[in-house]
């Protein structure tokens, strides 16, 4: 098969390119999987730095100061921005690149808003590839902002190597929902609209409870406060990140995350494909689409339909011999009386 | 017995149109535009949100990044017939292919006419519905309601 142009662009710094690829990662194209499978090799070195926390703490204008710092240390930074797709329309209004203040045409940074399309857990589908793509394109660090529902967030484990949850002072009882799930993703607090009263105790509270918490690993998780407002604790923030980073390639417990990181992605793949393959035998089968009639039409009940068309499939998958008579005829397959 | 319908072909959802919506120049406030934008995401569009005082520059940038179809300009200070021509430039300068514009605003029609034939989809002026500029912006999108 010959290179995809779109790649081609990718690797040579074409934006329009990118852009491009990254609609087919979200639409899940076979022309996405064919260009991840080229690029992949290039992947898994950039620092990849996920934020999370509840809405409207500060995350976009936070990584929006991040990201200024990053590029005057001569960094190439890309931005993932998830927001929630509408359960009853399935639009979106993508908002956090209101937030985004970066400097103007500067051809070192790329922001992708996404909507989520009905994925739980605070990402879209595509968004860990979305990170690939970007990293293949040549970002050293890669920002990915989760919805921002709070504790659901959680999917940012998978994708980042270095989780920041964003707090507020006068957390009161979010505290007590946030170990529901930010509390286990979490490697660096921070606590943000430090201009705000309360920081400090924000701090000292988040120290307190990082202590009694169980650690997932050797890592204890780092606290910090910062004001994206006045740019204040920027760079400390960057240097707790950096050293967690160090962390990360040292231990091997977190090399057991990664692997398991790994392991994950190749069950959800396989599942994806598995599932497409599905759709179409379903929509390809006569016999399947006949009991589906028949459940349709209460002729017999779903949970029998369903063994019944399970079956049929699992029977085809074995053997291509398999008759395509109607299930009314086939004595074997009879729904039970 | 004969089976019934048989097709080969996977039922692949078409993906949502990704629209911009922006408000250049420099006047005040943005609660139009975000109407708009709820009305396009209840259409089951993803409007990219770029809120106020934006650049024809940054616009045409974020619809590059953000793989646009269409962009949305939403304009009230008069200034339409130097910020809408000069996003349509950037786009073509850039080889920027695929995205239509349109824009909503208080319009002279022999405005209205230049930027038509400069390329500009659709119009809407202050009076126009929620349904029209819905339906405009599906249009620029190459999708045609249902
Ligand atoms: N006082 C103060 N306000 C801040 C600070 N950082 C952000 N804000 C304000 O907080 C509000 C939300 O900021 P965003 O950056 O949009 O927050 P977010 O967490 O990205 O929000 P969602 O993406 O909607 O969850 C805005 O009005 C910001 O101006 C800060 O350090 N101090
Ligand atoms: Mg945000």
């Amino acid at each position: 098969m010959p290179p995809d142009p779109l790649v081609k662009g990718l690797l040579s710094g074409d934006r329009i390119a990118l852009a491009k690829l990254i609609t087919d990662v979200e639409s899940g194209s076979p022309r996405a999987s064919e260009a991840l499978r080229t690029v992949y090799a290039r992947t898994g070195r950039s620092t990849v730095v996920g934020f999370a926390g509840p809405l409207g703490v500060g995350k976009s204008s936070l990584i929006s100061r991040l990201v200024r710092y990053l590029r005057t240390e001569g960094l190439k930074v890309g931005v993932v921005a998830v927001d929630p797709s509408s359960p009853f329309s399935g639009g979106a209004v993508l908002g956090d690149r209101v937030r985004l203040d970066l400097p103007r045409g500067d051809k070192g940074v790329f922001v992708r808003s996404m909507a989520t399309r009905g994925q739980a857990g605070g990402l879209a589908q595509g968004t860990r590839d979305t990170v690939r793509l970007m990293e293949a394109f040549g970002m050293d660090v890669v920002i990915v902002e989760t919805v921002g529902s709070g504790q659901s967030d959680v999917n940012i484990r998978d994708v980042a190597t270095t989780r920041v949850v964003v707090l507020v002072p006068h957390l009161g009882d979010d505290i007590q929902s946030l170990k529901a799930g930010l509390f286990e993703i979490a490697d660096i607090f921070a606590v943000n609209k430090s201009d705000l009263p309360g920081s400090a105790e924000a701090v000292r509270h988040l120290r307190e409870m990082t202590t009694i918490m169980s650690p997932r690993s050797d890592w204890r998780p780092d606290v910090t406060e910062c004001s994206a407002l006045n740019a204040t604790g920027i760079e400390e923030l960057w240097k707790k990140i950096q050293r967690h980073e160090d962390f990360v390639r040292k231990e091997s417990s977190a090399h057991q995350e990664s692997r398991d990181r790994l392991k994950k992605e190749l069950r959800e793949l396989l599942q994806r494909k598995l599932e497409e393959r599905l759709r179409s035998m379903l929509l390809e089968d006569g016999e399947v689409e006949e009991w589906a009639r028949q459940v349709e039409e209460g002729k017999i009940d779903p949970y029998t339909g369903s063994d019944r068309i399970v079956q049929r499939l699992s029977g085809q998958g074995r053997s291509k011999t398999v008759s395509r008579r109607s299930p009314r005829l086939d004595k074997g397959a009879r729904p039970r009386g | 017995m004969p089976l019934r319908g048989k097709t080969s072909e996977v039922s692949t959802k078409e993906r949502p149109l990704r629209v911009i919506i922006a408000k250049p120049g420099l006047d005040g406030h943005d609660r139009g535009a975000k109407v708009v934008a709820r009305a396009l995401r209840d259409a089951g569009m993803e409007v990219i949100y770029l809120g106020l005082r934006q650049t024809p520059e940054t616009i045409v940038e974020a619809a590059i990044e953000e793989d646009a179809d269409v962009i949305g300009l939403s304009l009230l200070s008069g200034a339409h017939m130097s910020l809408i021509p000069r996003v349509m430039k950037l786009l073509k300068d850039k080889k920027v292919r695929g995205v239509s514009v349109v824009a909503g605003g208080i319009i002279p029609d022999e405005d209205a006419t230049r930027l038509r034939k400069i390329g500009v989809k659709g119009i809407f002026g202050p009076g126009s519905t929620l349904e029209t500029i819905i339906q405009q912006v599906q249009n620029a999108g190459g999708r045609h309601a249902s």
